[in-house]
């Protein structure tokens, strides 16, 4: 098996998500397959080759530090279930990371 | 047993970039809330985010000022945690090769200088701010600062005291400073510091259990929330028991370290290369160009200053910790040849002034050619050096005056008239035959008294030295 179930609860609660048991054995089982699947990568020598982070080899681009307002900020609060003088209000949290 | 501390700091330097790291919002401090936002910095879906090519400036001059091995090749990556301050969700940030790593800053206490290597120096982008209810179950989100790029520099544990500690900062704040990547200002939150510490028992080189102490906004802050830490953590090994590794605030009102509140999580980030960015390659043309535009940085000026003007190692130590000040001395110097004079005047009146107003020298009214004018006009006895503290300096601080004219204006020119002076100190024997006879009787201390007495009667403008030596000649006589 790729991923036990206790691993996928864990990165369930990590990404918030509620994960009911049956449905943490499904995803136990598909997950695995995915990542069995993609163990055979490991049998490949890697050596002496270096990491690869992206398919590109361009450089990355850049942009000149200028200052360009967004027009429509009021679309994206908008988004927002309740605002207090254009914050949005959020139940009340204790900063933990 | 002797214990002793291990501190390692991490310090969150705030780029003065003019744009956010990944968009084209401002980073203007003050802003109101969610004025400053836009489609990316708020992680709408199908953004891309576009690097800021002066953050990356910003972070090689760092990166060279400090000495560290910039990378030619770095990796931007997702931090990911949940919360209401981060809206994407993941911070972009770094984690294997970082912009730069290595390098060192040199720190001096009591004295004494001693290297505090740097473990790396990344790039990330800031978190938005959440303002707390104080009555309701609510916290308010404001995402101006979200994008706003931030220098991570992570020292090695090597800092052994609270002085330590607020030195290195201190140091490091004036390093950004003087390249003008950052204003450094700890209350308004552009320089953040987090600690690990940890207290062992003296001569190990094990580590102990580490506490990470967050939540410290100024240098007494830094001190105190340290100083508090290694004495909770002394106590309980001498009570034979183990610290707990914890992240704990610091609270200013009871000057105590305190664990976070809420349930502290096994952290796990799930780190990965982010995929909407492409490696930063950095060219050695654009490292070389940097290094060239490097300034003089505070360490070097500070030896420079002793060398060529002969100051102390303290008096130079202050003038360059902020380049403006470093500045005005040298530009009054260049007016006015006496180093020495120019370096004592600052580092008493001026810093005086400034630290009551808590404000720099470049937001005064002084300009070199008043000070170089001032003390000459102490040099060729126009006044004294105290009508010069006391009575113009003032003056040409508040209004921005030309001490000549501040001496004109209210007429304080020395009073060096040997006859009207003669005369005033004969006045004064004469008001006061007890004190003379005290003089006389060998207490040579009351000759202050009468000199305070003259200068009384001139409303301080008495030239002293004339007036000394008037009445030694007439008390000896
Ligand atoms: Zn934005």
């Amino acid at each position: 098996m790729g991923i036990s179930i206790d691993e996928v609860k864990k990165i369930a609660h990590l990404a918030k998500l509620e994960l009911p048991e049956k449905v943490a054995q499904t995803y136990t089982e598909e997950l695995s397959k995915i990542l069995d699947y993609f163990a055979s990568l490991k049998e490949v020598d890697t050596d002496n080759v270096q990491p690869t982070f992206h398919p590109f080899t361009w450089d990355t681009p850049m942009r000149e530090d200028e200052v360009k307002p967004f027009e429509d900020i009021q679309a994206i609060l908008a988004n927002a279930p309740e605002l207090l003088e254009n914050m949005i209000v959020v139940p009340k949290v204790v900063k933990a990371p | 047993m002797e214990f002793e501390p291990v501190i390692g700091l991490e310090v969150h330097v705030q780029l003065k970039t003019k744009s956010k790291l990944f968009c084209s919002c401002s980073t203007k401090f003050g802003a109101p809330p969610n004025s400053q936002i836009c489609p990316i910095c708020t992680g709408q879906p199908g953004v891309l985010p576009v690097l800021n090519k002066e953050a990356i400036h910003y972070a090689l001059k760092l990166a060279l000022a400090v000495g560290a091995k910039v990378n030619r090749l770095s990796i931007m990556a997702r931090k990911h945690y949940f919360y209401p301050d981060l809206p994407k969700n993941y911070q972009i940030s770094q984690y294997e090769l970082p912009i730069a790593e290595g390098g060192a800053i040199e720190i001096e206490v009591n004295g004494s200088t001693k290297l505090i290597n740097l473990t790396r120096i990344h790039l990330e982008e800031d978190a938005g701010k959440l303002v707390h209810d104080e009555k309701k179950p609510y916290s308010y989100v404001d995402f101006n600062r979200t994008g706003i790029p931030l220098l991570e520099i992570v020292s090695k544990p090597e800092i052994h005291s609270p002085e330590e500690a607020v030195a290195y900062l201190k140091t490091l704040r004036s390093i950004v400073r003087y390249l003008g990547i950052c204003d450094g200002n700890m209350e308004e939150g552009s320089l953040r510091c987090d600690a690990n510490v940890s207290v062992r028992p003296k001569g190990s080189s094990s580590l102990g259990v580490k506490v990470e102490l967050k939540n410290m906004n100024s240098f007494k802050h830094v001190e105190r929330a340290l100083a508090f830490e290694i004495k909770r953590q002394t106590a309980l090994l001498l009570e034979g028991k183990t610290p707990v590794q914890e992240t704990r605030l610091y609270d200013e009102a009871t000057q105590t370290t305190h664990p976070m509140r809420g349930k502290e999580e096994a952290h796990d980030y799930c780190y990965f290369p982010d995929p909407d960015l492409i490696e930063v390659r950095v060219s050695e043309d654009w490292i070389e160009k940097i290094r060239e535009e490097l300034p003089e940085l505070p360490s070097a000026k500070k030896a420079r200053f002793i060398k060529e003007y002969g100051l102390s190692s303290y008096e130079a130590g202050i003038l360059v910790e902020e380049k403006p000040l470093a500045d005005f001395f040298e530009d009054t110097v260049r007016l006015y040849a006496k180093p020495k004079a120019v370096a004592n005047f600052i580092l008493t009146e001026v810093l005086r002034y400034l630290n009551r107003d808590n404000i720099s020298i470049e937001q005064t009214q002084l300009k070199p050619e008043f000070l170089a004018e001032l003390l000459s006009l102490v040099d060729d006895g126009t006044i004294s050096i105290t009508i010069a503290k006391q009575q113009v300096f003032p003056e040409v601080y508040e209004k921005g005056l030309p001490p000549k004219r501040v001496v004109e204006e209210r007429g304080l020119k020395q009073e060096s008239s040997e006859e009207l002076l003669r005369k005033l100190c004969e006045e004064v024997i004469k008001e006061n035959p007890s004190e003379v006879e005290k003089y006389r009787s060998g207490k040579k201390g009351v000759l202050g008294f009468f000199v305070g007495q003259v200068m009384k009667k001139t409303g301080g403008k008495a030239n002293p030295k004339l007036v000394n030596q008037i009445l030694t000649e007439l008390l000896e006589g």
